[in-house]
């Protein structure tokens, strides 16, 4: 009978899935793992490597951590040399200073005694390392260079085009959503349609229409041409869609104007929509490259990215302060998102857009 | 504690609020005798007007401008000193012996770009829809640490194309630490971005690190519209997993990933950005798509002249190629839309 019962037990409860793993899940993990290394990884090594000095940098095979190796001043030498662990023929280890290299061979000095020097062959040499940060690739970019100025442009594009995009765009979207009227078919079907027509088919004249207006090398003619955007519009619209007509035929009765109606009742009822919008304006206007690219040429009125691209082909050789100010490029994104991921990914899987 | 926080961050956002409150009292001094002559009525077509402006200027002008600039010759921007019309640009742009060999077109640069862009589409949109649903699977998953998979999954689409360019090309140089990661498995160097035979697959391979996370959003959202008691009905009788993804998660998702690849097809046609940091369409022409083209043509031929009328001629016909993606995404969206009325 108890056999009987705990059989039928066993088989109620029996869950096919149920602790056992199937090799999916081993995959699943396996991939997350490579998949973190893969997207993560070239950012934090971003992050490591421009506190290294440009040394560092250039070595190979690389060092993981800013571990820069260790240099003296000799008597007699201009430049401070690197410093290496040599073991000597009798097995005994003594630190030498390095002047160059020379094949197989490096010609090295005993800084205790600078009027000598020997050949060592480079296998029997070690580096001593030692961890150092190097704040100047953050500091020097920012002194030497205009990347205070660029950031600046960044900025100022950045807040007052999203302020500009926000007012109009939602302007658009709260007429579209609250009131009925002629051509409200044909106005939502020019939104969506302007919605097919990306930048990069109409490159020339757009270039023309904001050279008509003197603003080639101006921020405003990258702030004007994207400010209103029809995903802008239509998110919004989608959301007022939703607030309930009553409170709009109240504030009427009560005598409000319709831009009043507009800031005081409709705008604070849509802040999420708004806020999602105020996020996709800050990210594209901040990661913006080709347009600012056409109508910006002269160095005082680059932003971020322009610049950082132009330092990057004038200063090849320079990865210390290129990396530094990628990381600073890249910071005031990565903290947005940090702080408002939920609102990012509901906003681009409610929209399909970026 | 909790409550002097709150406290705090109301007061910040008063603060926030004045010069807000400010400018739109400013402007209700304008608009408020503009609702008394034009009344109630017409007010939508006020609020309408500003982006109105913005887009007939910025969009429908130069879509109109366009076709001028392409049936115009001559160096000058200004259409009073153009010469107008003229076919002389797309005649140059499509003098080819051979369409299918760049090399005896006049505008051989445009020709590769053409190939290159679809040879960088195909596998591009392919490779990355192929990730993109893989990782959504496993993400949809009940596993631990989703959140953080998920977003680690997704932040590169966040980047800007210059901080993605700039990371992937210092490292994969050749003393990078992708090489570096090679020899240590005993394998040999590589030069990714300057030889022309791995220039192309590097460019790929970076354009989905960059996206990747963005469609995996999309097909994620799909995955969870699927309805759950179709999973457990599979799961009574026993299906094996591998069943289960092939007859049901993969169908349903189907209109899902189509509007996903064609989605994907637009915007890989139009890349620019990355490749123009990652290897400036070199080495040679090996990496240059048409809208690095058109850039060029345009905007940056260095020391011969811009040519306008070539690059508005060269972005018709990107136009087109994407009027007919994007009528496919209308129509196949609206097929999914149906379908759903159905179920």
């Amino acid at each position: 009978m108890s056999e009987t019962s705990s059989r039928i037990i066993k088989i109620v409860t029996k869950k096919r899935y149920k602790n056992k793993y199937h090799w999916t899940d081993y995959f699943s993990y396996f991939y997350l793992f490579l998949g973190v290394l893969l997207m993560f990884g070239p950012v934090v090594w971003l992050g490591l490597s421009s506190l290294k000095t440009l040394a560092g940098i250039q070595e190979y095979p690389p060092t993981i951590l800013p571990l820069s190796q260790i240099q003296v001043n000799v008597d007699g030498y201009d430049k401070p040399l690197p410093i290496f662990n040599v073991t000597q023929e009798d097995g005994s280890v003594k630190q030498l200073a390095q002047i160059k290299r020379i094949g197989i061979n490096a010609k090295m000095v005993d800084p205790l005694n600078p009027g000598k020097t020997v050949k060592v062959p480079i296998d029997k040499r070690e580096k001593i390392r030692e961890f150092k940060i190097q704040w100047e690739n953050y500091v020097d970019p920012l002194r030497k260079y205009d990347f205070l100025l660029y950031f600046k442009n960044s900025t100022f594009i950045t807040v007052v085009a999203t302020i500009i995009t926000l007012i109009i765009n939602s302007m658009a979207a709260y007429a579209l959503s609250i009131y009925e009227f002629r051509g409200k078919n044909f106005a939502l079907v020019f939104v969506i349609g302007t919605l097919l027509i990306p930048l990069t088919i109409i490159l020339v004249p757009v270039f023309y229409v904001v050279a008509n207006f003197g603003m080639i090398n101006s921020l405003w003619g990258v702030i004007l041409p994207g400010a209103a955007t029809p995903t802008g519009v239509f998110l919004l619209r989608q959301y007022m869609l939703t607030l309930p007509r009553e409170l709009i035929e109240a504030a009427r009765m009560d005598h409000a104007s319709e831009w009043a109606i507009y800031w005081r009742v409709v705008l604070p009822l849509s802040i999420p929509a708004i806020a999602v919008l105020a996020i996709f304006s800050i990210m594209w206007r901040w990661n913006d490259f080709l347009w600012p690219l056409i109508v910006l040429s002269k160095s005082e009125v680059y932003t971020l990215q322009i610049g950082l691209n132009a330092f990057h082909g004038e200063l090849t050789s320079q990865w210390n302060y290129v990396l530094s100010m990628t990381m600073v490029t890249l910071l005031p994104i990565a903290i947005i998102f940090a702080y408002l991921q939920k609102f990012i990914t509901t906003g681009i899987a409610s929209t399909g857009m970026k | 504690m909790e409550n002097i926080r709150n406290q705090i961050k109301i007061f910040f956002l008063r603060i926030l609020n004045i010069p807000f409150a400010f400018l739109m009292h400013a402007i209700d001094l304008i608009m408020w005798p503009i609702q008394k002559i034009v009344g109630v009525r017409n007010m939508p077509y006020i609020f309408l007007l500003p982006n109105l402006i913005f887009f007939g200027l910025f969009v429908i002008v130069p879509l109109i401008a366009n076709f001028f600039f392409s049936l115009s010759s001559g160096d000058e921007l200004l259409f009073a000193e153009r010469e107008l019309p003229t076919t002389k640009q797309y005649d140059q742009l499509f003098d080819c012996e051979s369409y299918l060999n760049p090399n005896t077109c006049t505008e051989d640069f445009f020709w590769r770009g053409v190939y290159n862009t679809l040879f960088f589409v195909v596998f591009q949109v392919g490779l990355m829809i192929f990730f993109s649903v893989l990782t959504a699977v496993i993400l949809n998953k009940k596993i631990i640490g989703r959140g953080f998979f998920r977003s680690v999954f997704f932040f590169p689409v966040l980047l800007s194309p210059v901080v993605v360019g700039l990371i992937w090309q210092w490292i994969l140089l050749k003393n990078g630490a992708f090489n570096a990661i090679i020899e240590s498995y005993g394998g040999d160097k590589v030069s990714f971005l300057t030889d022309p035979s791995w220039a192309m697959a590097s460019v790929i391979f970076v354009s989905i690190w960059a996206h990747m996370g963005f469609y995996t959003l999309i097909v994620l959202a799909g995955l969870q519209a699927i309805p759950p008691n179709l999973y457990e009905a599979a799961e009574m009788d026993g299906t094996s997993r591998e069943r289960i993804f092939f007859r049901i998660t993969l169908p349903l998702l189907m209109p899902n990933l189509l509007v996903v690849f064609i989605l994907a097809s637009i915007k890989g046609v139009q890349t620019f950005d990355e490749i123009y940091v990652l290897t400036g369409g070199g080495p040679g022409t090996s990496t240059s798509l048409i809208v690095q083209y058109i850039f060029t043509t345009g905007f940056a031929s260095s020391g011969s002249v811009q040519n306008f009328g070539l690059a508005a001629a060269a972005s018709m016909v990107l136009g087109v190629v994407l009027l007919f993606l994007t009528l496919m995404q209308l129509y196949f969206s609206r097929n999914k839309e149906s379908k759903h009325q159905e179920i």
